[in-house]
């Protein structure tokens, strides 16, 4: 810390404390003259310079500062509201202290973890205890994409974005104009969802798909979430519904000590040996058929389905499949 | 940001934080504050030289040092901190949204109460336009090793597992000494320093089906370290094999879900990647289960196991279609 940031953090501290004390707003020429550090200015201009400055650390930090004057005839001046300044009441439970502590912790990127370390001075400095070198015996981690603060910052401003993005089974990349409603979690992947300008429909977006920047447009009148929109039903209703409807009940075969994964979740009927080969004949509850194919497909010879005859021809399918390309290649 | 803005939030945050503390030891203000006490006392000795307009004797804030610790007689109208940034309540509230999704990490009651009480405090910044939700149905056995090992990690003990290895799709034995619980990507994991392995590994909580807490201590050996999961919970070691495949369009999401490196874009919309495998029986299966969706280029012999197993069970199938299912 140089000399010249520490008089500048002094200036600074001393304008707020001035800002806070007064309830007529101070203008610039009177600041000059009672916070010190001002005086040091060498002319009306560097005054100017140094006053815009600071005025802009202090908005960055996210002090209210008011603009306004005490009569018509008054010029221009500033002050701070106290009660805009002053974190509200607060006073948590050890148990609530704890989980604020873990949350502090919990994400990847170090933009978040300064801004939720950030939050955690202001409770101390609000008397909370919170104990964030506590031991915890599990470690969640909260994984974000590059995209999501600059969506959220859209998100709570109202403003629609621009950003490039390539679906899961094409290489095209095309940009989307987005009016973004909010930014979801599911299944511990980020999406964000909103009125999708090109489609003129809803749409939802996975954030690791963004390819490129994140654009604000500028545009801050158009974006309005409709009232009956659940944001978490529109996307687990856009990715694989875990509902269970389509459920089936499966018989198959399985080689002897082959199969783990499956035999795991089944259970033994009988015995039987195929083509001379030993294995068992289980029972399985799925509840997705189409991914259940694909994984049972993955066994090859070790699993054999028995019923339905969906699923089985399901599984033939895939194999034929392979085969006949494995076969090209040679 | 200045040098000056990054003290602003503590310069702004200390004089709050001493008045509710009276006499407390500027070592731990300093630990609180994540600096050191030569920096906690410098920062105090700017603050004193601070003060109302006018400056004299009875405005400027008023510290009083006995020995190791401080107290604030006079505050200069400093009483309360700033309030949250609406950026800091987001990052805060989201994730403990995000926690009060995760099972078994702290009381979600408790979690719920302390969102409920920040929102409040937060007052304007009040953060929005943020839904977490986990999406992954937990089953009860899950829930139950869960809180079994737990137990294990608060008494320090090792636990002996049978453990469904998703690598070569078997089920193991293992004695292990358990390091911590962790949740990626919505999945629950133990960390623990497997005996077998002589290694640190993740076992998924969902994949352990027996459990027995043993009467020896959990002893991971000092050079055991925590894995790094920084990309996800695939670690391909570099000695690992690597394959080409070429996915079409419809299996593009493997090279989204595993750790991958995409060589070339080809005509149809289909891509090129080179994968690294720690077992080749867990390829053959990835690569079977895409039904023709993916093609392996590379090496010959994946190509021929692949093609093998899955004529190997055509013919199985067919065999059973002759003598008929019963």
């Amino acid at each position: 810390m140089g000399e010249v940031s520490t008089a500048r953090a002094e200036r600074l501290v001393n304008l707020v404390l001035a800002l806070l004390s007064t309830r007529q707003y101070l203008p610039a020429e009177r600041i000059r003259g009672i916070v010190p550090g001002y005086g040091d200015a060498a002319s009306t201009e560097a005054f100017f310079r140094m006053f815009e400055r600071d005025k802009a650390e202090l908005r960055e930090l996210g002090i209210p500062l008011e603009t306004g004057s005490n009569s018509a005839f008054d010029p221009e001046g500033y002050r701070i509201a106290r009660r805009d300044y002053e974190l509200g009441d607060i006073d948590l439970a050890p148990d609530e202290a704890t989980a604020v502590a873990l949350a502090a912790r919990l994400w990847d990127s170090p933009d978040l973890t300064g801004q939720a370390r950030g939050a955690l001075v202001k409770l101390r400095a609000a008397g909370v205890e919170v104990d964030d070198q506590a031991h915890a015996m599990v470690e969640p981690r909260v994984h974000t994409e590059p995209a999501f603060a600059p969506l959220l910052a859209a998100v709570q401003r109202g403003e629609a974005v621009r950003f490039d993005y390539r679906r899961s089974d094409s290489p095209e990349r095309r940009t989307r104009t987005l009016e973004p409603w909010g930014v979801v979690s599911w299944r511990g992947r980020w999406y964000v969802v909103g009125h999708d300008r090109d489609r003129d429909a809803p749409r939802c977006f996975r954030l690791s798909r963004i390819s490129s920047e994140v654009a604000a447009t500028g545009d801050r009148a158009a974006v309005r979430r409709p009232d009956d929109v659940n944001l978490l039903d529109f996307v687990a209703g856009t990715s694989v519904s875990d509902d269970g409807a389509s459920a089936t009940t499966a018989r198959l075969w399985l080689a002897e000590g082959r199969a783990a994964g499956i035999r795991r979740h089944a259970r033994v009927l009988d015995r039987r040996s195929i083509d001379g080969e030993d294995g068992e004949v289980v029972e399985i509850e799925l509840q997705h058929p189409e991914g259940a194919a694909d994984w049972i497909a993955g066994h090859g010879p070790d699993a054999v389905v028995l019923a339905p005859d969906v699923l089985a021809k399901a599984v033939l399918d895939r194999l034929e499949r392979v085969a006949a390309h494995e076969e090209g290649m040679r | 940001m200045s040098a000056a803005t990054e003290r602003m939030p503590r310069l702004l945050a200390l004089v709050p934080y001493l008045l509710a503390r009276p006499g407390i030891r500027i070592d731990q203000a300093a630990q609180d504050f994540d600096v050191t006490p030569k920096q906690l006392r410098k920062d105090l000795e700017l603050l004193w030289l601070c003060g109302l307009p006018g400056y004299g004797p009875g405005d400027l804030i008023d510290l009083s040092f006995d020995g190791d610790t401080v107290s604030v007689t006079f505050d200069a109208g400093m009483r309360r901190p700033l309030r949250l940034t609406g950026g800091e309540a987001s990052a805060l509230v989201i994730a403990l949204k995000a926690l009060a999704e995760t099972p078994g990490v702290v009381d979600t009651d408790a979690v719920g109460r302390a969102i409920a009480k920040i929102e409040v405090a937060a007052g304007a910044a009040e953060p929005a336009g943020v839904v977490v939700g986990s999406g992954v149905r937990e089953h009860e056995a899950t829930t139950r090793t869960r809180e079994v090992l737990r137990e294990a990690l608060l008494h320090g003990r090792a636990i002996r597992m049978r453990y469904y290895a998703a690598s070569n799709d078997r089920m193991t034995e293992r004695t292990v000494d358990p390091m911590r619980l962790l949740i990626v990507q919505a999945h629950s994991y133990l960390e623990a320093w497997c005996r077998r392995a002589e290694d640190v590994r993740l076992f998924r909580l969902d994949r352990i089906d027996e459990l027995h807490v043993l009467d020896e201590p959990a002893a991971p050996p000092p050079h055991a370290r925590h894995a790094d999961i920084s990309d996800g919970v695939f670690s391909a070691h570099e000695s690992y094999p690597e394959a080409d495949l070429v996915l079409e369009p419809d299996a593009r999401w493997v090279a989204e879900y595993y750790p991958c490196e995409e060589l070339a874009e080809l005509e149809g919309g289909r891509l090129r990647v080179r994968m690294r495998y720690g077992d080749e029986s867990w390829m053959v299966r990835l690569v079977l289960g895409l039904g023709g969706r993916a093609t392996v280029e590379r090496p010959g012999e994946l190509a021929v196991a692949v093609r093998r197993r899955a004529e190997a069970g055509l013919a199985r199938a067919r065999h059973l279609s002759i003598i008929g299912p019963q």
